[in-house]
């Protein structure tokens, strides 16, 4: 049920340059709804980025991280036809994982 | 006896079940190992924050640069950029200090990625942005003041 994560990563002179922005609601559990019930909280908790399978990035996001997270950095290597692979999990065991090949 | 013997195969079976589960890969590991630092992440104030994650006091250094706008209009997405120019940073945590919990989002940078990340985050008001940084075992903060005409946390 989750959509998957748009991911671009380009290298050029030795770096990859890595954007993407994964699909999630990011709820803060502080919301209430129309009928003024709390709305639970359901967010990311940790992201993984891999080269291959070498992690390049590790991230972990509180509530604070606005929805349909944004994430951009750059890393040494990589080269065009190389695997990068994007893997979330979030507060209630939901997660998915996509890769994508290097520009 | 029988009782007993049947609950023993009962746990025995629980645990196969969980085992094999994990071997087949439907346990993911990340799931596993997933040590999040739950006090951190309910810290209150920059303090707590550092005792949580069992930091020195952080120096002020102006090796961490942050971006972000100085006015946000809409608290719900705010773009924010940290890079750390200071050698061996291994770590970078970004902050808010007036949200209800302070830590946003936190980093590990592997050796070779830069220490450059952008993200966007929420902020309920006008607040400081803290950027916290490890680098070489050693903790640095930078902070910078984003005006928000918006909150991004309520309803």
């Amino acid at each position: 049920m989750t959509n998957p994560t748009r991911i671009r990563a380009i290298a050029k002179d030795g770096i990859t340059e890595v954007r993407m922005r994964m699909s999630h609601d990011m709820e803060t559990g502080q919301r209430r709804s129309a009928s003024g019930e709390l709305i639970p909280a359901h967010f990311i908790t940790s992201v993984t980025v891999r080269h291959k399978d070498r992690v390049v990035l590790a991230a972990e996001f509180s509530t604070s991280v606005s929805a349909n997270p944004s994430l951009a950095f750059r890393f040494e290597g990589g080269a065009k036809g190389d695997e990068l692979s994007v893997s979330w999990v979030d507060n209630r065991g939901g997660g998915r994982s996509d890769t994508v090949q290097i520009a | 006896m029988n009782h007993q013997r049947r609950d023993a195969l009962k746990a025995a079976g629980g645990l196969g079940v969980f085992g094999l589960l994990a071997a087949i890969g439907f346990i993911r590991p990340e799931l596993a190992h997933a040590a999040r630092n739950e006090a951190a992440f309910s810290a209150k104030s920059l303090d707590a924050v550092v005792a949580a994650l069992g930091a020195t006091t952080p120096a002020e250094s102006g090796g961490i640069l942050i971006s972000a706008p100085d006015i946000a209009e809409d608290g719900a997405a705010v773009p924010v950029g940290v890079l750390s120019t200071l050698p061996g940073t291994d770590q970078i945590v970004i902050m808010v200090e007036k949200n209800l919990n302070m830590v946003a989002a936190s980093f590990v940078i592997a050796s070779g990625t830069m220490a450059d990340v952008q993200t966007s985050i929420k902020m309920g008001q006008t607040s400081n942005v803290l950027a916290m940084v490890r680098a070489d075992g050693k903790y640095f903060v930078a902070k910078r003041e984003v005006r928000v005409t918006l909150g991004g946390c309520g309803g």
